[in-house]
């Protein structure tokens, strides 16, 4: 159907379920009331790091109204999302590692009572010394874990490709700068809530807020013992997601475990403080980065060091540490890449993945330090950029195949919108505009835990009144994936995607879609749903071809009617054909599954950063700056992304504005602060976000290059447009008062400070003024990809 | 903790309950009367979320004590259509995309019908004035201004 014209695909739509949102009738996790039901709380430890001498719940459980009360021995299985990181446990056995952690869980009969057997419990610490940056980390003085590769180092990576050294000698200019990226948080609307209900017939139902239905059925399946038939989890809607429920959780295996002990449904829905604790976010790291240029821009090698602050546990830190290393050379053609990177645990809650998981932090460091380098050489922030753009349909340099890319198309488009040449340099003090790239992946090429499998089924069954029900276990967390489902069978069988039936998320009645996470949703259950809708129409078109004597090849489907295209007096109603195709055949019914081919590198880590298709994103930010105050006001951002197509433009519009936004908040006052190992401010007062008055205008400009591999040509858009924005704010800043802010977030004392080291004939930088020293491991040596010419 | 039984009007009906006087009207709207639709994101008056009508006035239900709201008309989300139709805000939030993950959208169409029946045709600072007190995550505000913009009868 490529080439034909699309009667669905490419058209504003409202979301499929607009209605029940408006209406107040979407039913979230927290929403559900089971007959029965109790209510579970968690208590959760005041200490950072502590051994737990004695626990005594003999107190709580005579409370009347307490139907259990469960702590870390009653739950002895680990795990965790990644198998090489199998290091949590429901409730802490032994040892607290971080403030905030739970330690003992409890089902009784209303909240209040709930809460008092939580003050009831006796737990006995003996404090521990705390470890909670990375310098300490590094230095390996208190061991959190026996878990890593080394003290308090959970993983180290090593890698060189092409040969650096030689690359650095071909510089006539080589930059080195130090930048810091303190974490964040998701900060989603919904708390985390989960219901579970454990049957007589022993199977167990599970209600979540959840990005990942299929990872978390084979959590409880691990955790509890049990088999994973016997579990039926269900991704209720997610209110907000950004990677923060992307890992199996506490409160839903307690639930699970009290449910299965007390006969009774039981639900768990953290409060806003417990959600901080649960975090996963974005990694706080800490960024050396030494790159050489020719005169003219090009890159002749980049070096880049990375350090994160990965918490207590493991979550998904081993893939983070290699992302951060993996999409420099998916924008930038870099000849010889070098990446050293160490993970640390501390005595912090648990990061994990955030909306462009590891791959914000070294972007901000490389579109700023190019911005820099642009500066000492004398060319404007656009030319430096378009020395080094990736080409379509290469290979980078660290085997990551490269196919559609409209990123030269971006920096065209974004740059005349905004004006950026002309005002760059030239806006009056205190006024600037800044420019950066970036590029995401369109799906994880591997699944996390290794299979043969595809990463996405999709079924489809069609009754005889003609009626079609989707099923696909991919989790609308927000981002339209259900819309997006719709849309992609509605174009294929001709139908309007709002009188569609879409069932999702549900172990018991969907085929597996790994779930929402890598921004893979659209690529590969799209094509997944692509592939069942096209067994569904072959079927359909083969009956109606022998209903009106023709061949099915000559056959369109469009507005509710199977046709002979060119001749739509001979046709037949979709009902009509529906039934023609049950008649001949019998239940009509269509699967489709996609995997990603097999890209992953000759390398160890090379399965991190590999995706089937990549989105690439332009921001320009103008910024009004206080001299006086350091406040930033973003005026405007103009953000240009190749989707590779746009599904349905108004949703992949609001992706954009939501990436926009998200990443102005990191940019300028998002941070998930500590004092020691304690949460600054576990609250949405004490956290700051942009409200509706700090949020500026923002103009999308969509670039489709049409994905041979996507569907329809789509790519994501989920979490690529974030990436530039941060380091656009950041020189834009640097635009409007010559000062460099190398560490996120850029609040206004940042702004004073570096305000008053330039006037007194200083750089005007402020940022991190040095690194630990570390040893990464064995360095791997990697070659280029055949045909990755010098 | 008193019991007491409170009448309490919502969205035009009466409801006799026996409820203690420290519960609040978020708990109350959700727990006992399964008006499920008004959303908590905090419960503690910091993101809008559980934002209702107390006499056509916004309040956050979460820091509203239920014996302070007795015989006051309260409306919902649930109670923003009439005779099966859409209020104008509902129909222009489904249409424009104002609703991604859609959790903070009750307390947002709440908030928005309070400014419209106060101010019919609000400017654009107007209607981020009377939003900031309601966070969004999702949609970074922009379909949402356009969306309350339409409802007041802006040009689309």
């Amino acid at each position: 159907m490529i080439g034909h014209e699309f009667s669905v695909v490419g058209t504003r739509r409202p979301r499929v379920d607009a209605g029940s949102q408006v209406t107040g009738r979407t039913v979230f996790a927290d929403d559900i009331a089971l007959p029965g039901m109790l209510v579970g709380r968690l208590l959760r430890s005041p200490h950072g790091h502590a051994r737990i001498i004695r626990i005594d719940a003999t107190r709580a459980r005579s409370l009347e109204g307490v139907a259990a009360v469960l702590t870390g021995t009653d739950l002895p299985v680990a795990y965790g999302i990644l198998p090489v990181s199998q290091d949590e446990h429901t409730l802490a056995v032994d040892r607290v590692r971080y403030i905030g952690e739970p330690v003992a869980a409890v089902a009784a009969v209303d909240a209040d009572t709930a809460a008092r057997a939580l003050e009831l419990i006796e737990v006995e610490y003996t404090p521990l010394e705390e470890t909670t940056t990375l310098w300490e980390a590094a230095e390996a003085r208190h061991l959190i874990h026996g878990e890593g590769v080394g003290p308090n180092i959970h993983r180290s990576a090593a890698l060189e490709f092409g040969d650096v050294a030689a690359g650095f000698e071909e510089a006539d200019h080589v930059r080195e700068d130090l930048y810091d990226f303190r974490g964040s948080t998701h900060a989603a609307l919904e708390q985390h809530s989960a219901v579970a209900a454990h049957g007589p017939d022993g199977r167990l139902t599970i209600w979540s807020s959840t990005q990942v239905p299929h990872y978390l059925q084979r959590a409880l399946e691990k955790v509890l013992e049990m088999p994973a038939g016997a579990i039926r989890v269900v991704a209720t809607p997610v209110g907000g997601g950004f990677g923060g429920k992307t890992d199996p959780f506490s409160h839903e295996i307690a639930a699970a475990r009290l449910s299965i002990e007390t006969g009774r449904p039981v639900k768990i829905t953290l409060t806003r403080e417990e959600v901080f604790y649960t975090h996963r976010g974005r990694h706080p790291v800490l960024i050396w980065l030494r790159t050489g240029f020719r005169k003219d821009g090009t890159i002749t090698a980049m070096h880049l060091r990375t350090h994160l602050d990965g918490g207590a546990f493991g979550s998904y830190g081993a893939a983070t540490l290699y992302y951060t290393g993996a999409l420099q050379p998916a924008t930038y053609r870099i000849p010889n890449y070098k990446f050293e990177g160490v993970r640390g645990f501390t005595n912090k809650p648990p990061c994990g993945p955030k909306r462009g998981h590891g791959t914000p932090q070294p972007r901000f460091a490389v579109e700023c330090q190019l911005d820099a380098a642009a500066g000492d050489l004398g060319l404007d922030p656009v030319t430096i950029r378009m020395r080094n753009l990736v080409e379509p349909y290469s290979m980078t340099v660290n085997h990551l195949r490269i196919t559609s890319c409209g990123l030269r198309e971006c920096l065209d488009e974004a740059v005349a919108a905004s004006g950026f040449r002309e005002k760059h340099g030239n806006l009056p003090h205190g006024r600037g505009i800044g420019l950066a790239v970036g590029a995401y992946l369109s799906g994880a090429g591997l699944p996390i835990y290794f299979n043969d499998m595809p990463q996405s089924e999709v079924t489809i069954k069609v009754d005889r009144g003609g009626g079609v029900t989707v099923f696909s276990m991919a989790a609308d967390v927000g981002q339209g994936s259900t819309s997006m489902l719709a849309t992609v069978v509605g174009e294929v069988l001709g139908l309007d995607p709002a009188a569609l039936a879409v069932v999702t998320a549900d172990t018991d009645l969907t085929p597996v879609d790994l779930g929402s996470y890598s921004s893979r949703v659209t690529f590969m259950a799209g094509n997944a749903a692509l592939q069942a809708a096209e067994n569904v129409r072959s079927r359909v078109f083969e009956a109606v071809a022998d209903e009106l004597g023709t061949t099915a090849e000559v056959l369109v489907a469009e507005d509710g009617r199977i046709s002979v295209e060119g001749a739509p007096d001979k046709s037949m109603s979709w009902e009509e054909a529906v039934r023609a195709a049950v008649a001949r055949g019998g239940p009509l019914m269509g699967s489709g599954a996609y995997r990603a081919p097999d890209l992953a590198g000759p390398y160890k880590g090379s399965g991190v950063g590999i995706s089937p298709a990549y989105s690439f994103s332009v921001a320009v930010v103008e910024v009004e700056c206080d001299a006086d105050t350091g406040q930033v006001q973003v005026d405007r951002v103009w953000l240009a992304h190749d989707v590779g197509r746009a599904l349905n433009p108004l949703l992949v519009e609001g992706q954009i504005e939501g990436g926009v936004y998200m990443g102005l908040g990191e940019a300028l006052m998002e941070e998930q602060a500590f004092r020691g190992a304690l949460h600054r401010g576990p609250s949405l007062l004490d956290y700051k976000m942009p409200t509706f008055l700090d949020m500026p205008p923002v103009e999308s400009i969509l670039i489709e290059s049409v994905d041979p591999e996507g569907p329809f040509g789509a790519k994501e858009v989920g979490q690529g447009p974030l990436l530039p924005v941060i380091p656009a704010v950041a020189n834009a800043i640097h635009d409007a008062l010559g000062v460099r802010i190398d560490e996120v977030p850029i609040t206004p004392d940042k702004v004073v400070r570096a305000l008053r080291d330039l006037a007194k004939g200083g750089s005007g930088r402020v940022g991190p003024d040095g690194i630990p020293a570390f040893d990464y491991g064995r360095l791997i040596r990697v070659d280029p990809p055949e045909g990755f010419g010098r | 903790m008193i019991d007491q039984v409170q009448t309490l009007s919502v969205n035009g009906q009466k409801h006799h309950l026996v409820v203690s006087d420290h519960r609040t009207l978020l708990e109350v709207l959700r727990e006992d009367l399964r008006l499920t639709g008004t959303k908590h994101g905090c419960e503690l008056g910091e993101c809008g979320a559980c934002t209702v009508l107390v006499d056509g006035t916004p309040v956050l239900s979460c820091l509203t004590l239920i014996g302070s709201v007795a015989g006051r008309a309260i409306q919902t989300v649930e109670g923003l259509e009439s005779d099966g139709v859409l209020h104008p805000l509902q129909e222009s939030f489904a249409r424009l995309g104002a609703a991604q993950c859609g959790y903070c959208t009750p307390g947002m169409l709440m908030a928005a019908a309070a400014l419209l029946e106060s101010v019919p045709d609000p400017s654009t600072e107007e209607i981020r004035d009377a939003l900031s007190g309601n966070l969004c995550r999702c949609t970074g505000y922009a379909k949402i201004l356009e969306a309350v913009r339409q409802a007041a009868g802006g040009a689309p």
